[in-house]
């Protein structure tokens, strides 16, 4: 494997041991300061935060407060917290102008109570370097889901 | 204890429905059965009974603002489609062929001058007409010509300021009769901006493992806010320092009959979060400040000091009955929900925003509607899963049989922390299940 694409398996990797743990606060640290987590509705995929109607449109303070919240007793619906299983595949990265575009093909697993939902999507992470550190610049994750009737909810991070 | 209906007889299931509700205005109680939540044969009355027989909400005129704009809904089990025709006119058909009953349109929304029936090719315009079909030689003379096999109309088909309606029932009262005092809040919606009102790009479909009434119940529900929505005020709090200058449990606002089972909960100024029309928090940062308190001053100009003010500072959560809630919280917010079984709900949410404002404003609309609304905002989650935890603990009903919804009985004017709202829907849940059977 080519060392960039090895260096994004181990970010991927990272990531997914982290949020899988739920070492939530930690998972937050992997982002600028500046960093942006985004999740579009499901019937506009392709459409911008600033101008349409997101599932999740998180500047930074905003993904960590996420993080936060998720960790306390009165985030009710992850209290008892959900077992999850996030995995990945189809990974590409290229060296772009400010860092590095890398993507994946996800399925996240949650299994809480009697339900087992699924997650399956397309993750792009604008990558920016901090000496060899990779840290994300913007993480934009679009489900490959035609709604989330069957998820009810998606009260974890993807 | 109540006695249940099991035999199903007509006789028992009235029985049944006349003493859901106890209420004793003396005392001030009002109780509900919990059976209302479970049986299913209460679904099935109230898919008879309630939304056959009730204007709903279908969509927003901005969704078809050109001639032969459509969009495909779900209304009451009823797949829809909605069009507004070559004149401008608008027209909700039943989405069936008229030959074998396929859907004559399969995309959520688009542009389109007839709508053909990909199974055997029968073509249909803007109109309903049936116009062509394949092999048309076949068929005896007469037999399309005469207008029996055009697409069927939704009997009742009515806009609100740009809120679109239908109802199945050819005879119930008008649009505007139904609305009763809702329809000012509706008004109220639509003169936010000062070029009319649309809906955004981008729909919260998600679901829960509730019965329908209990999302009816927990839209205008500002008891819950310091509980359930505990980590949300956490948040605010931790970005804009900003609390709510009041406990929303105890004794901010107050709730209205709107009539006809619809009902609101407001106040000014008392909750912690921005407004994008126009109240202004630290976390939008000093920059924004300028910019709401010109939304602010253009509402102020254009509807009075009050009504501007109003929309401006105030909150409100508006249930319509059956299924409509309006939420003009920190963006506005529009919602439905059906059911798919007794203990489950199809939700849909859209946001409504002023026509042509700002690059800004839209930004910070979005970002505030997700900072709590939907299926991955800060409080929506925790809403499902309360319901969840009502719906299963609905199974210990032989243990404990009723839900209280007293707060606020004896008070001269219930604040929006208390449930007259919810009463209001109850009784006309109950009225229209005893009413309509009769007929």
């Amino acid at each position: 494997m080519e060392p960039l694409l090895a260096q994004a398996h181990q970010f991927l990797l990272r990531e997914s041991h982290l949020l899988d743990t739920w070492q939530l606060l930690e998972w937050a640290e992997l982002f600028t300061a500046d960093g942006e987590y985004l999740i579009p509705a499901t019937d506009l995929p392709d459409g911008k935060a600033e101008e349409t109607l997101h599932l999740i449109y998180d500047d930074r303070h905003r993904l960590q407060e996420r993080a936060k919240r998720l960790l306390k007793r009165t985030a009710h619906v992850e209290y008892p917290r959900s077992r999850t299983l996030h995995t990945f595949t189809n990974v590409d990265a290229r060296r772009g102008d400010d860092g590095i575009v890398m993507e994946c093909a996800f399925v996240v697993y949650r299994s809480r109570r009697d339900q087992l939902d699924l997650f399956p999507g397309r993750s792009t992470y604008d990558i920016r370097l901090d000496g060899d550190a990779w840290r994300i610049r913007r993480k934009r994750s679009v489900l490959i889901l035609e709604t989330l009737r069957p998820q009810n909810k998606l009260s974890i991070i993807i | 204890m109540l006695t249940s209906h099991r035999s199903g007889s007509h006789q028992d299931i009235r029985q049944f429905l006349e003493s859901v509700i106890r209420e004793d205005s003396k005392q001030g109680l009002f109780k509900v059965h919990r059976g209302v939540f479970t049986d299913r044969e209460i679904l099935r009355l109230e898919q008879e009974l309630i939304f056959q027989h009730s204007w709903l909400y279908l969509g927003h005129n901005s969704e078809v603002a050109r001639p032969n704009d459509f969009i495909t809904r779900k209304v009451a089990g009823h797949p829809l489609l909605l069009t507004r025709d070559r004149d401008g006119k608008l027209h909700a058909y039943f989405n069936t062929c008229s030959h074998r009953g396929a859907m004559v349109c399969r995309e959520p929304k688009g542009q389109r001058r007839a709508f053909y029936c990909s199974y055997h090719g029968w073509a249909y315009n803007d109109l309903g007409h049936l116009i062509d079909m394949p092999g048309r030689d076949s068929m005896a003379p007469g037999l399309i010509e005469n207008g029996e096999m055009n697409l069927k109309e939704v009997p009742r088909l009515a806009e609100h300021h740009g809120f679109i309606f239908v109802c199945f029932d050819p005879e119930i009262p008008s649009l505007e009769t139904y609305l009763a005092e809702a329809g000012d809040v509706l008004k109220l919606m639509s003169e936010h901006g000062p070029n009319g009102m649309e809906i955004v790009g981008g729909t919260h479909e998600y679901g829960l493992g509730a019965n329908w009434k209990l999302i009816q119940e927990n839209s205008a529900d500002a008891y819950h806010t310091s509980t359930t929505h505990a980590s949300y005020l956490e948040y605010v709090n931790a970005r804009d320092g900003a609390r709510p200058k009041v406990d929303p449990a105890v004794s901010a606002g107050w709730a209205r009959d709107l009539g006809n089972g619809h009902a609101i909960i407001e106040s000014e100024g008392a909750m912690p979060w921005g407004r994008p029309s126009a109240r202004w928090v630290a976390g939008w940062g000093e920059a924004a400040r300028a910019e709401i308190d010109e939304i602010r001053e253009e509402l102020i100009q254009r509807l009075g000091e009050k009504r501007g003010r109003f929309i401006a500072l105030g909150d409100r959560n508006t249930l319509i009955f059956p299924n409509l809630v309006v939420n003009d919280t920190l963006a506005i917010t529009v919602r439905t929900f059906y059911p798919a079984d007794v203990d489950r709900v199809d939700v849909t949410g859209w946001a409504l925003a002023p026509v042509g404002e700002s690059a800004s404003s839209r930004d910070r609309r979005m970002r505030n509607f997700v900072e709590f609304f939907g299926p991955a905002g800060f409080a929506t989650p925790d809403d499902v899963e309360m319901l969840e935890l009502c719906q299963e603990g609905y199974r210990n009903q032989t243990a404990y049989e009723w839900n209280d919804i007293s707060r606020g009985m004896l008070k001269e004017v219930p604040a929006k922390s208390d449930e007259l709202q919810m009463r209001v829907f109850w009784r006309q849940w109950q009225n229209m299940m005893l009413r309509n059977q009769e007929d």
